[in-house]
């Protein structure tokens, strides 16, 4: 299996649990708050686990991948680099266009040759049916309103653009890895 | 020497970190145990890739293995082994007893909205079927909420995996 297509997978998870949890804590609503704080772990659950297969090709560990790259370096759409908070209606069109295409993806992998892929795809894949069924009373719910449809138009087009980040990326990247850098080579 | 039926009883004796009225063993997560002379070999799956209590889980059983005299080799495997199919028959009985509903059978094809807004789950205090789904998601990532409309009380559910 090829690294770089298990990173861009990887990455995209990563970004998006971490957007996800930008909501804990402020959700219009709290059944919300723990909805998309569920929805981040099990996304950076799926990042972790892809990057530890990565990283047994690449010869190198998953904390690695996930922390010690520079920002350019990351190959996850713009869909996910996107800072959405507060506007709930984008972030639920985000939530659907990103399910929808995740599905796809992740069916792919599930007929993958590599056998650990392949298993790793389906496990992944059960844990998402719960995202998309969440995404689906969403996008039921939201169908008349014209904030949540101008969002899909908008958004939908950003999933396959991965060739130039957005500054909100590297914004978030020091975040992400500012604990980390802060004591390079320190173990825990 | 230790033996495999050993391991197996020490393994059972382990709690589930974050549902502790369940063993790792009623659970299903043990996938294999494999005992050549003083070496322990297990595989065990997680519940949820991003279940936090996976080190937790690995670290009990590592000092388990060693308590009994052997060399514990715990391996996570992420493959696509473990379904909410595999905790035990006693194992249901425990989660309904201590207030979580236990999973209903995996239909062909997995979970579809339409059947968690059913009336397919019981509420594990009365027995009642008039349930409704109040969020998917819940206190970690394997629980949904619901809450029971015959003796009104909300409560979790084991999701179907």
């Amino acid at each position: 299996m090829n690294a770089q297509a298990l990173l861009e997978l990887a990455d995209d998870e990563l970004i998006l649990g971490w957007r996800n949890s930008e909501w804990t804590g402020i959700a219009p609503l709290l059944e919300e708050d723990v909805a998309f704080s569920s929805i981040a772990q099990n996304e950076i659950g799926h990042a972790r686990a892809l990057y530890e297969l990565a990283a047994r090709e690449l010869g190198t560990t998953a904390d690695e991948l996930a922390f010690d790259r520079s920002p350019e370096e990351y190959r996850c759409s713009k869909l996910v680099q996107l800072r959405l908070v507060p506007d709930w209606a984008s972030t639920v069109a985000r939530h659907c266009i990103y399910e929808r295409a995740d599905q796809a993806r992740i069916e792919a992998l599930k007929e993958a040759g590599d056998a650990e892929v392949a298993g790793l795809a389906a496990k992944i894949d059960r844990e998402e049916a719960y995202h998309r069924m969440h995404a689906e009373m969403w996008s039921v719910r939201l169908k008349n309103e014209p904030r949540f449809t101008a969002a899909l138009a908008e958004l939908e087009p950003l999933f396959d653009e991965r060739d130039e980040h957005l500054p909100e990326l590297t914004e978030l990247w020091e975040e992400m890895t500012m604990v980390r850098r802060s004591l390079a080579g320190a173990t825990w | 020497m230790v033996t495999e039926r050993q391991v197996w009883e020490a393994l059972g004796e382990i709690p589930d970190p974050e549902i502790p009225v369940i063993s790792l063993v009623d659970l299903g997560v043990i996938r294999s145990v494999d005992v050549s002379g003083e070496q322990v070999r297990i595989e065990f799956t997680p519940t949820f890739l991003g279940c936090p209590a996976l080190e937790v889980m690995r670290d009990a059983m590592t000092e388990r293995i060693a308590a009994l005299g052997a060399k514990p080799d715990v391996q996570v495997i992420t493959d696509d082994s473990w379904s909410t199919d595999r905790i035990t028959p006693a194992g249901r009985e425990k989660l309904r007893a201590g207030g979580l509903a236990p999973p209903t059978p995996r239909a062909n094809g997995g979970p579809q909205l339409v059947q968690l807004q059913s009336n397919a789950f019981r509420c594990p205090y009365c027995g009642s079927r008039d349930t409704a789904l109040e969020n998917i998601f819940g206190p970690t990532p394997c629980r949904s909420v619901r809450y029971c409309r015959s003796c009104r009380q909300p409560f979790e559910q084991f999701k179907t995996l």
